[in-house]
């Protein structure tokens, strides 16, 4: 299994990175070593093995439904590239 | 809009979104509140900041399972949360948590049963988290409050095919689901304030054929009306449109209220690729069988199985019972009431018109009035066993409001008994007839409709006081005799 040039391009328009074509050719033959990695693991026989789901072995780790503290909303909006009547501003967007 | 030319069969398939009333957020302890000023009720967590950790709220979790249970749902045993990834606004951390598969949901292949019977498959209940709030700002561009972002949030969704035909099944569907909703205490159902969201797709097919048509989704639905009315506006837009040679595409549309009709919303396609994977922040939930025994033991017995129980036991109809079950509180009253020996028919229709219109006057609720289920039990029975008639009844029961006084104190200290003593009544009948001669002469006359006058009169001059019924009769034998 190798990854394609458009699986490529299709995947950063997904993660909304905007790369030329050759910084797309790198990344696809630094993801196909990369898988190919896992390749390797596709060959040990795992069929004793249970299915790890999780790489730490707990569960149900949870919590009580207590308010707790929050930010002030000077706080909150601190590290915001631009904010207006106490709301973070953002490009504008279509309805929905 | 023209009814459809050619018949269709319509397919409806439901998606509710129901915020969770909890008292804290889904991953963080950030409280959960209704408006408030933006952005103050958010943390690193509900921010997606760097390095924050989520840590699921067990609240949240059980009232998934508990509406599962509640819809006949399987219950995933080992279940995980996912990411959703997108961008969009809302959405701070670039991804929704969200729980992905068709067996991985906290609930699957269940069904919810309509009143009529009919069983509406339920294919998932799983547990997400709600967005921020996107608004125009007065100048242009847009602003975003994360209040609500975090919030946790059940998902619903019907089995595919759907099993829903028309608007009023899918009107019907969503009235039951918020009635289980708001019984369980897991949402508050509120429609208007969006913690309640129903969003169907609509699609026809001709009759007789098999294949599903193109659906579109509807949204902007905020009563149980506009879901009535989008529904069967799309189906009677989508039939006209095929039955004049065109083709149906699969959009989003928006209901506007106003004008009763949908508009295509300019929602940017974008592919569906939400590169589902395990969220490694969050570490899976392992159920064993007594843990969800404890919860299924726990739940209230559900509206629908009361209505047929009040109907079955009680003898009460259907419309009665269902308007004791509008709420826990008023049914649970109900049942106390009933408990204590109380008849059933009399305590259910105090409940149901004097109990019901002082409540809303005074904008109470059971609980919080001066009523107790015992006054209730009493007064069922001193009009039962006509101590007193209906219209005393009702004088009692304002008196019981206001003051929290027993009925029987009251009937006694104002001497409301009921006169069952032929004496003093026909005393009475005796002296209208004697004032009213001409009037009994219209009766002789063949005029019998003026006796209810007469009676009438004999009633007040009893104060209210006399036996409705034995004053008819006696008023009848007077006016008879000649």
């Amino acid at each position: 299994m190798s990854i394609s040039l458009e699986e490529v391009r299709h995947v950063a328009r997904l993660a909304r990175l905007d790369l030329g074509e050759a910084e797309m050719m790198s990344l696809q033959s630094e993801l196909n070593a990369l898988i190919g990695h896992f390749e390797d693991i596709q060959h040990l026989d795992v069929s004793a093995i249970d299915p790890a789901s999780h790489a730490v072995t707990m569960h149900n780790v949870w919590s009580e439904d207590l308010p707790g503290e929050c930010l002030t909303r000077a706080e909150a909006l601190q590290n915001a590239p631009v904010s207006k009547a106490g709301l973070f501003v953002v490009p504008t967007i279509l309805e929905g | 809009m023209q009814a459809p030319m050619a018949n269709y069969v319509a397919s409806i398939g439901m998606e509710v979104h129901a915020e969770l009333a909890t008292r804290s957020k889904m991953f963080c302890r950030c409280p959960v509140a209704f408006g408030g000023e933006p952005n103050t009720r958010v943390c690193p967590v509900c921010l997606g900041l760097p390095g924050s950790l989520p840590v699921p709220n067990r609240e949240a979790i059980e009232m998934v399972i508990r509406t599962a249970l509640a819809l006949n749902c399987k219950i995933a045993m080992h279940s995980v949360f996912h990411r959703k990834n997108y961008f969009y606004p809302d959405l701070p951390k670039g991804y929704q948590v969200s729980q992905y598969g068709e067996t991985n949901p906290l609930g699957y292949h269940g069904w919810l049963e309509l009143a009529n019977g009919k069983r509406i498959g339920i294919r998932r209940v799983h547990l997400e988290e709600d967005t921020g709030k996107l608004m125009h700002l007065p100048n242009g561009g847009a602003g975003v409050d994360y209040n609500r972002a975090g919030v946790p949030l059940m998902e619903i969704v019907t089995d595919f095919p759907p099993d829903i035909t028309n608007e009023e099944e899918a009107k019907d569907y969503l009235v039951e689901l918020r009635q289980i909703l708001v019984w369980l205490g897991v949402c508050d159902g509120k429609m208007e304030e969006g913690s309640l969201r129903c969003e169907p797709n609509i699609s026809i097919r001709p009759e007789g054929t098999e294949m599903l048509g193109t659906k579109s989704e509807l949204k902007n639905l905020n009563s149980f009306r506009s879901v009535q009315l989008g529904v069967q506006f799309e189906i009677r837009r989508q039939a006209a449109t095929l039955d004049s040679g065109g083709t149906l595409l699969q959009e989003t549309r928006g209901w506007n209220e106003s004008n009763e009709s949908s508009y295509a919303m300019r929602i940017k396609e974008t592919e569906n690729d939400y590169r589902y994977f395990p969220d490694p922040d969050l570490i899976p939930m392992v159920f064993d069988d007594p843990y969800i025994e404890g919860l299924r033991s726990a739940m209230p017995e559900l509206p629908l199985a009361k209505s047929q129980r009040y109907q079955r036991d009680f003898g009460l109809s259907t419309k009665d019972a269902e308007r004791l079950l509008q709420d826990r509180e008023t049914a649970e009253f109900f049942e106390e009431a009933v408990a204590m020996k109380g008849d059933p028919k009399g305590i259910c229709n105090l409940m149901i018109s004097e109990f019901a219109k002082q409540l809303n006057e005074a904008g109470l609720s059971p609980r919080q009035s001066n009523i107790s289920p015992a006054h209730l039990v009493q007064l069922a029975n001193l009009l039962a066993s006509d101590t007193i008639n209906s219209k005393v009844g009702k004088e009692v029961f304002a008196e019981a409001f206001k003051s929290g006084a027993m009925p029987d104190a009251i009937v006694d200290e104002r001497g409301l008994r009921q006169i069952d003593d032929h004496g003093p009544i026909v005393e009475s009948v005796k002296a209208v007839l004697a004032t009213n001669a001409e009037v009994v002469e219209r009766y002789r006359g063949g005029q019998t409709g003026v006796a209810g006058f007469l009676v009438g009169q004999v009633m007040k001059m009893g104060q209210g006081r006399f036996n409705p019924q034995l004053v008819q009769q006696l008023v009848r034998e007077e006016l008879e005799r000649t």
